[in-house]
């Protein structure tokens, strides 16, 4: 199934650092989320547009990971030419991800 | 405690309401991005008597009478470059209306470009090089500011407090560790506290706003969504809600993608006042749109402040034009392919082409080439004006040159100004505050 179906996703950005949260709709799901959407999991699915590397923080009483990708904005906001310079587009993108 | 602004150009009216129904003490305007208060420095070197929000103002009139009337104070960083001159027109405005007895406050002392230049061997966090790479183009440099400033001026009984850069959660901390007399070393409850500015510091987005879909995340009256408030006690605990009646929703959804919104470690969430510790953080439903969050703590913080420098990094331009109907997508490319060559031709190698609705956000390069209209994007950053207005010019002469049943072409040529960061300690860096008794 694609990750849409049992969590939701919020992105934001710092400088040139992207942030994704995934949160899970149900607790029960927490634990196969965890196992299966790793960093190095991430960092392929975004593999052409992150160039460093994706930290993964977990909050198990929320059902929530938070993804950090480094080096992912094409420089950040401020300097960027990408139509959403925030990359906030990502969230949905990661949801789209065949667990 | 209530939020008035999520951003500096957000909706004036959830505040109002907030302010009318919402039993508020404080609420805060959180309107400062990144970027913002450089453009504020460079419309301050132009004119003195500028630099501060443009919608102060409008917010002003409609705000100050209401401050006044519900015993409201007000703390906002809608000074930008300029809090003093933000604080004398929101002066003016009060006496226009008749109001008396209010003691406003201007808090500065984040510009802090003197310092740089003088220090340009700092390096630049994002990037590794000397901050000499851009120190002949810096515009602004500011500090981001904690709480100190702010409780100072409560204590010396100011109602309406306007800022320069302080960060963000510290516009709501301050009022806490004032009312409640929390030390500046009690870290767990400067930590409480600052989750409270967190979840608050966006305003809508706490209420269901960047969260709703048609699906398993649907929102009602999103149209008329609400703006948060927070009820805390001298534990630093307590809830979220809204007004009862507006639109949107709180629930531990919302809770949780606000907690986690652009905090990268959540145990190590860096502010001038604490490291705040959310890795715990929970939520309880307590009612409709009654939300409880516990948990939270905090640690010392560092010895430096984060500064944000903005600086002159060359220009920006843009063109787009539409085809649509059978193989659209192909003309677009041609189309795209044509610009391509010129701009070759033209010297000009650095530059984005995108085709919006296939793949201008996706980040697959793998859109749906199944559509019936698709939009070229020509963008690039240039060294020069001139050649940034020749991306635009080629797009648009795409209309008579160009692939057949190109329309809609639209050109932008703008200044960048980007924002890097450098670490500066804390030491010889002392925030300032003037007063104005009306």
């Amino acid at each position: 199934m694609k990750l849409l179906e049992i969590a939701h996703a919020r992105s934001g950005d710092k400088g040139n650092i992207s942030n994704i949260s995934l949160i899970v709709y149900d607790q029960s799901n927490f634990q196969m989320i965890k196992e299966n959407v790793t960093e190095k999991k991430v960092k392929d699915w975004f593999k052409d547009i992150v160039l460093g590397e994706v930290k993964r923080y977990e909050l198990p009483q929320l059902g929530a990971l938070n993804f950090v990708l480094y080096d992912a904005l094409d420089g950040g906001v401020t300097s960027s030419t990408l139509l959403d310079k925030h990359r906030k587009s990502l969230s949905s993108f990661l949801l789209e991800m065949e667990v | 405690m209530g939020v008035g602004a999520g951003y500096g150009g957000d909706r004036l009216e959830p505040a109002l309401l907030l302010m009318q129904e919402g039993e508020l003490d404080y609420i805060a305007f959180e309107c400062l991005a990144e970027r913002t208060i450089a453009l504020a420095q460079k419309e301050k070197q132009r004119n003195p008597e500028k630099g501060y929000n443009h919608l102060l103002e409008y917010r002003m009139e409609k705000v100050l009478p209401l401050a006044s009337k519900h015993k409201i104070k007000v703390i906002t960083n809608m000074g930008a470059a300029n809090p003093i001159q933000a604080m004398k027109v929101t002066g003016e405005i009060a006496k226009k209306l008749g109001i008396s007895g209010l003691k406003i406050a201007a808090v500065y002392g984040d510009d802090v470009l003197h310092i740089l230049n003088e220090n340009t061997h700092l390096n630049i966090l994002e990037n590794g090089e000397p901050l000499s790479s851009i120190s002949n183009k810096m515009i602004s440099a500011n500090a981001y500011l904690g709480t100190a400033g702010i409780v100072e001026a409560l204590n010396n009984g100011a109602d309406i407090i306007i800022t320069g850069r302080v960060a963000d959660p510290s516009l709501f901390l301050a009022p806490m560790i004032y009312e409640f007399g929390w030390e500046m070393d009690d870290y767990a409850k400067l930590g409480k506290g600052t989750l409270v500015g967190h979840l608050l510091e966006c305003a809508g987005q706490i209420c269901g706003g960047y969260f709703a879909d048609l699906q398993q995340k649907q929102v009602p009256n999103l149209w008329d969504i609400g703006f948060p408030f927070a009820e805390v006690d001298e534990n630093g605990e307590g809830y979220i809600s809204k007004v009862k009646g507006t639109g949107g929703l709180i629930n531990r959804a919302t809770c949780t993608e606000q907690l986690l919104y652009e905090i990268h470690d959540p145990a190590q969430y860096l502010t001038p006042d604490c490291v705040a510790d959310f890795s715990k953080v929970d939520f309880e439903l307590l009612g409709p749109d009654k939300v409880k969050f516990e948990n939270a703590s905090g640690a010392a913080p560092t010895d430096l402040y984060k500064v944000s420098v903005g600086y002159a990094n060359g220009f920006y331009g843009e063109g787009q034009i539409s085809y649509g109907g059978n193989d659209c997508v192909n003309r677009a490319k041609l189309a795209g392919e044509i610009v391509k060559e010129r701009l070759k031709h033209l010297n000009c190698v650095d530059f984005r082409i995108d085709l919006i609705g296939l793949n201008s956000i996706n980040p697959f390069q793998t859109g749906n080439q199944d559509i019936s209209e698709v939009r070229l994007r020509v963008s690039a950053r240039t060294d020069t004006f001139a050649m940034a207005q020749l991306i635009g010019q080629e797009v648009e002469t795409l209309y008579t040159n160009g692939p057949a049943g190109g329309g809609g072409a639209t050109k932008q040529t703008e200044e960048v100004i980007s924002v890097l960061s450098v670490l500066l300690p804390k030491l010889g860096i002392q925030h300032q505050i003037e007063y104005l008794n009306l």
